[in-house]
Parts: structure tokens; C-alpha cells; sequence
């Protein structure tokens, strides 16, 4: 008789649950903490709970709780991981999800559930087209559009006869069909490279064989330390130029240095973006981190102010409808100055092109050179049947 | 310009081959000698890095660095030996691949809360900075030459230690009989631990030496120690002769089929089948190679073991 009491009592207090969590924020928090990529989930935190710093604490002045997670970059933890979210802790908003492969996985599994999914960084096509979702958001931009703006750049300056290299997977394939879908000059040879590779001796010779005006790569994170440093070592660097995506940032530039210096490449953001949120956040960051934050922080800081501005201008977190008009509306204080969001729930905004420069106090950091693509938009979103 | 590219790349393919044998010596010496598996060896390339990272950062010299950082790899692998692998010679192969992949676990842990998560920076000492023209119009970094004349060296002066020094008879005798050794009078367990130390040197040197060309961070040993075990399969466990010729050749085959097979699948197939099937196939071709000399010589191209 105890015993079914007992069970009864625990089975009204879990039916209690969702209504007590209601009025309080939970976000679930997802990157990659371990392994060669977990300095990107460290700029990522850093920049999240700096975030959280500025916004007191609390999301929308609610009481909030953020559960992180390390995915290691696999994408049956990831899903493991929102499972536990949704089903134990109850989130209503998960976000972070640095890789594409990953997104994809979770990205049913999350939409279909109530709860929010907000991408911090990846942004793989399937989703901002054809299975757009109404519970999906990002914060970040579409994989394609930072090659775009390359290729857009390249054309425009009149640069032919361009040598494209890129890791032998998926997002290396889109980011060299992005440069290619705005540059139409002749490319003078096109070459993917093994995931994770560390000596690119091979292929740096085939390159300068091939006699190219102009280099273009995509290799992200220690690929990309490799190949600058090599790059600069064969004597290359002072005569083909190279213009990059994601392959010199803030993650990179402390160990490619003087390697770096001078290499061109197109992103959302950057440290030295003249605007107030974005002095504050760069100030703070260096204040409380130690370190130059990397577009990977400034999307999450981001991310914090965007579920910070609509949660305030609701007042709770269990009317979703209205959550998602105050998301849509976009008016949030941000990094990049302006976000709007286009009908697939994608931010339509500036990109431009950056050179990494060296400061004054030694460190390396990029400074903006120019607008390539003013308030713009991804070529998916025509596929998205959602309007609002 | 076709055979000066040729020429390049099979200097590429050396410079590969030298650094694959300095981590396929000392793995192929303890597998050998001590029928000893050790997953862990990775981790040593991983410590001999960053130690000379920070050693050339103390003492501003990248010489003085790695004079100090090899001796220093060769006690922490010393010291490896002694707590955790001392244990393990007389387990079967399992746990022995158990345990010294929990050292790889163990190892990046270490570096991350010694050095942080973010890769160092590690450069090339100004001296060695530039390119020399091996022959004209074939302009050729300094530092990979450097490379390769210090693995040349190392693999000369290990030849001499494993062929001419009374150690080196031990050597060998432990990898062809270990029981005859020992009975013989052979302090097996003191020339353990040397033959440990002595290949966590190289691999520690290994690892030094390519810090300033790739990026030191934590788990940069763990793909590496994949083709150190490809070398002594095909060399033959235990050889370090067979270790050398199968390092030269395995850097040689990988290097020129990155470099050649997409090309030659252009000559077939559509340009972007062949993107897409000549990077696939040319990450496979030393796992070809392997499989080949398996069927051909089960042994290895050079087997030291005789009973």
C-alpha cells in the first residue's frame, strides 16, 4: 500500500513538472568539448556564457539553466544527448551544434518535438530548403553563402585562372560548388584532400606546377594551421595569393601567426565590426577569456541575446506561437549589427571580406576590407515552403 | 616539368618515408623484442612535440629545444615502462591494446590540462627557414631537406647501434629468441626498458621534428600511429631494416598517388567522377600495399623472428 502511494506521489509530481518548468528557461547547450576540434566548443561556451554574463543570468529576466553537453563530434551522441534533453531535463530551446553531419541528425529528432532548435553554426542546405522547419532557427548563415561571397569576390576582381582545394567530404564539396556558383573564370585545377590531413607537401607541389594566378582553400581547423603554415614554407604565399573560408580565425591565427598574415577570406563578422554590441562583446570577452574571440563565440554570445529578446518581449516560455513571431521579428542586439531572417528562418545579412592583420601587441586578428554581399540571402530558401 | 615534378614529389614522398620510420623504429623494436603491443606510441610523437614546443620557447633556441626534448621524451617513455607496460608482457595481446589505448585516453587528457585545448604555435628555426633548389628550377623548403638528412642520420646510427654495439646484439637476440636470451643470462627486463626509451625517443624526435610543419595539439599522434603499424607489417615485426624499407615505400606510394591518381583517372573517367574516386582511392593505396605483401609474404618483406 506504501509502496503504490509512493508511486502515485512520484507519478503526480512528474505530471507537475512541465508546468513548474514553464516559467523557467532551459536551454540545452551542444558542441564539441573533446578531441582535436574541442577548442571550437571552448570559444563557443566561453562566448555562450559571456552571453549569459550580459543578459544577468537571465533569459528574458527569467530564472534559466543551461544543461551542456559534449557531443565529441559524433552524431549518435548528439542525438543522444538532445534525447536526454528533451525527454529528461525538458528543454524548450536547444542550440550550439557546431558540425553540418551533426545538425542533420538532430535536426528531426528536435523540430519534431516542442522545442526550439537554434544553430550556432552549421547551417547544411537540406534544412534551410525543402525540410525547413517552423522550429528552427540559426543564427549563424547557410554553409554556401561564405564561398559564395568568395567566388562573388574573385569574379568581380577580375582574378582568373584560380587552383580550389578542399577536404574530401561533404561541406568541402559544397564550399568549392559555393566559389564556383559566382566565379566563372578558368580554374586551373580543383583538388580534395583527405579529412584531417596533416602534410599537404603533395599537393603543394602539384599546385605550383599547375601555375595558378590565385589559390582558394577550405580547410577548417587544423588543417588549416597546417596547410598556411606550409603554404608560407614552400615560398608560395609572397607570389599566388591565397583567399580562404574558414581556414584562418581566431581558432587558427594563434598558431599559424606570421603564416597567415595577409590572407584574404569572406565571413559574417569580425573582431573590429563598429558596432556598440560588438566593442562591448570583444572587450568583455578579451577581459574575462584572455583570448581574441573567434566568429564561433560571436555566434553564440549571439545566440544568448536572440532567445534573451524574445523570451523579454513574451514574458514566458510556454506560449510557442509567440515565441516564434518574437523570434522571427529579429530586432535583437547583435555582433553583427543587423540580423533579419528570410522566410526559412535563415539570417539575411552582411558578408565581407577580411585580411588577417598583425596588432600592435603581437597578436594576429582579421580586419574588415569591404562589403561583398550587403543583407544577403541563401539560394535555399526559395525551396522552403514556410511563409509568414 | 612533368619529371621535375616527379623528382619533387618523390623528395615529398622521402621526407614522409624518414618521418613514418622514426615512428616505426621504436614500434617495431617493442613489438618485436617485447611481443608487446603498444597503442600508446602515438602519444609519445604527441609529448615529444609539445615538450620541444616548450623547450624552444624557453630557451629560444629550436636546436637547444630538441637536444633537451629528446632525452626528456625518452624518461617519460622510461617512466611509462616502468609503472604501466611492465605489467603487461606477460597478458595476452587484448589487454595489452586495453591498456595502452587507455594511455592514448590518458595522454591527450594531459596535454589538454597542461598546454590548454588550442594548438601551439611552433615555427621554423630562422636558419632553416627558406627554400633551396635541390636542382634548378625545383625550389625546395630547407626544412623538409633538414628532415629528411636527420632521419637519414638517425636510421644510419640506429643500423650501427642494432649491428655493431654489444646492445644491438642483445636487441637482436631478444627479437629472434626471447626465451634463449634470457636464459642465456640476458637481463631481459633492464634491456626492456632501454629498447622502450630508446623508441620513445624517436618517436618523440619524430614528433618534434614536424610540429613546425603540421599542428601540435592534443591527439596529433593518434592518426600517425595507424601507418607506423601499416610500416612494421609490412617491414616485418621486429626488423628495423625491413622497418626503414617499408616506411621509405609507404611514404613513397602515398605521396605519389596523392599526387599522381587523380590525374591518371582523368585519362578514363568524367573530371568529376575522377575527383571523387582518385582521392578515395589514393587514401586506400598503402592499405592495398599492405594487403599485398600479407598475401605474398605473410611475414613481412624482412621477418626477424626465427622461433
Amino acid at each position: 500500500m506504501k509502496k503504490k502511494l509512493v508511486g502515485l506521489v512520484s507519478a503526480l509530481a512528474l505530471l507537475a513538472t512541465p508546468s513548474l518548468a514553464a516559467d523557467k528557461v532551459k536551454v540545452g547547450f551542444i558542441v564539441t568539448l573533446s578531441g582535436p576540434a574541442g577548442i571550437i566548443g571552448k570559444h563557443m561556451k566561453d562566448g555562450f556564457e559571456l552571453g549569459l554574463e550580459h543578459v544577468g543570468g537571465k533569459i528574458g529576466g527569467l530564472e534559466t539553466e543551461v544543461i551542456f553537453g559534449d557531443d565529441q563530434r559524433k552524431p549518435d551522441v548528439a542525438k543522444q544527448l538532445v534525447d536526454k534533453m528533451i525527454k529528461r531535463d525538458r528543454v524548450q530551446f536547444v542550440t550550439g551544434v557546431i558540425w553540418s553531419n551533426l545538425m542533420m541528425a538532430i535536426h528531426g529528432p528536435v523540430t519534431r518535438s516542442d522545442t526550439f532548435l537554434i544553430s550556432s553554426n552549421a547551417g547544411p542546405s537540406p534544412i534551410a530548403g525543402k525540410r525547413c522547419s517552423e522550429n528552427f532557427f540559426s543564427v549563424s548563415w547557410q554553409n554556401d553563402q561564405t564561398p559564395e561571397a568568395m567566388g562573388k569576390y574573385l569574379q568581380d576582381k577580375g582574378i582568373d585562372n584560380v587552383y580550389l582545394m578542399a577536404p574530401n567530404y561533404q561541406a568541402g564539396k559544397d564550399m568549392l560548388a559555393g566559389v564556383r556558383r559566382y566565379y566563372k573564370g578558368k580554374v586551373a585545377g580543383q583538388v580534395f584532400t583527405k579529412l584531417g590531413q596533416q602534410d599537404y607537401s603533395a599537393e603543394l607541389s602539384t599546385l605550383r606546377a599547375a601555375g595558378p594566378d590565385a589559390v582558394f582553400v577550405f580547410l577548417p581547423g587544423g588543417m588549416g594551421i597546417n596547410f598556411v603554415k606550409q603554404y608560407a614554407q614552400a615560398g608560395l604565399k609572397d607570389s599566388i595569393p591565397l583567399y580562404t573560408a574558414f581556414t584562418a580565425d581566431a581558432v587558427t591565427l594563434p598558431a599559424q601567426k606570421d603564416a597567415a598574415l595577409g590572407v584574404l577570406g569572406t565571413q559574417t563578422w569580425s573582431p573590429d565590426l563598429a558596432n556598440p554590441v560588438n566593442k562591448r562583446f570583444v572587450a568583455d570577452f578579451r577581459a574575462k577569456h584572455g583570448y581574441i574571440p573567434s566568429f564561433y563565440a560571436a555566434q553564440a554570445y549571439d545566440t544568448v541575446r536572440f532567445l534573451d529578446a524574445a523570451v523579454a518581449k513574451v514574458g514566458n516560455v510556454s506560449d510557442r506561437d509567440a515565441l516564434r513571431a518574437a523570434m522571427r521579428a529579429g530586432d535583437f542586439p547583435n555582433t553583427r549589427g543587423s540580423i533579419k531572417f528570410n522566410n526559412n528562418h535563415f539570417p539575411i545579412q552582411n558578408f565581407y571580406m577580411r585580411e588577417v592583420v598583425k596588432q600592435d601587441d603581437g597578436s594576429f586578428t582579421t580586419k574588415i576590407r569591404g562589403i561583398v554581399f550587403p543583407a544577403y540571402g541563401d539560394s535555399y530558401a526559395k525551396d522552403c515552403k514556410m511563409s509568414w | 616539368m612533368d619529371g621535375l615534378l616527379l623528382l619533387e614529389q618523390t623528395f615529398n614522398g622521402l621526407q614522409f618515408g624518414v618521418m613514418l620510420f622514426l615512428m616505426a623504429a621504436g614500434l617495431t623494436l617493442v613489438f618485436g623484442i617485447m611481443d608487446m603491443v603498444n597503442l600508446a606510441h602515438g602519444s609519445l610523437y604527441m609529448v615529444g612535440a609539445y615538450i620541444a614546443t616548450t623547450f624552444t620557447q624557453w630557451t629560444g633556441s629550436f636546436v637547444l629545444g630538441i637536444l633537451l626534448a629528446v632525452p626528456a621524451t625518452a624518461l617519460v617513455g622510461i617512466a611509462v615502462e616502468v609503472v604501466v607496460l611492465r605489467t603487461l608482457y606477460d597478458r595476452d595481446h587484448l589487454d595489452q591494446v586495453l591498456a595502452t589505448f587507455g594511455l592514448i585516453l590518458f595522454f591527450n587528457e594531459l596535454v589538454r590540462t597542461v598546454w590548454g585545448p588550442a594548438a601551439l604555435f611552433s615555427d621554423i628555426p630562422a636558419f632553416l627557414q627558406g627554400q633551396v633548389e635541390i636542382i634548378p628550377g625545383v625550389p625546395y623548403p630547407a626544412y623538409r631537406l633538414a628532415i629528411i638528412g636527420v632521419g637519414l642520420a638517425v636510421a644510419l646510427a640506429l643500423y650501427l647501434i642494432v649491428s655493431r654495439t654489444r646492445m644491438g646484439m642483445l636487441i637482436r637476440a631478444g627479437a629472434s629468441n626471447r626465451e634463449m636470451a634470457g636464459a642465456l643470462g640476458v637481463n631481459i627486463k633492464l634491456l626492456f626498458t632501454l629498447v622502450f626509451g630508446l623508441g620513445a625517443a624517436f618517436a618523440g624526435l619524430a614528433g618534434m621534428m614536424t610540429g613546425p610543419i603540421t599542428t601540435v595539439e592534443p591527439g596529433m599522434g593518434d592518426p600517425i600511429l595507424i601507418l607506423a603499424f601499416v610500416v612494421i607489417i609490412i617491414g616485418g615485426i621486429g626488423s628495423v631494416r625491413g622497418a626503414f624499407v617499408a616506411a621509405i615505400l609507404v611514404g613513397l606510394v602515398d605521396t605519389i598517388g596523392r599526387a599522381f591518381l587523380p590525374q591518371f583517372f582523368r585519362l578514363f573517367v568524367a573530371d568529376s567522377t575522377a575527383d571523387a574516386v582518385g582521392p578515395a582511392v589514393a587514401s586506400m593505396l598503402i592499405y592495398i600495399l599492405m594487403a599485398a605483401v600479407l598475401f605474398f609474404r605473410p611475414q613481412g618483406l624482412f621477418p626477424a623472428r626465427t622461433g
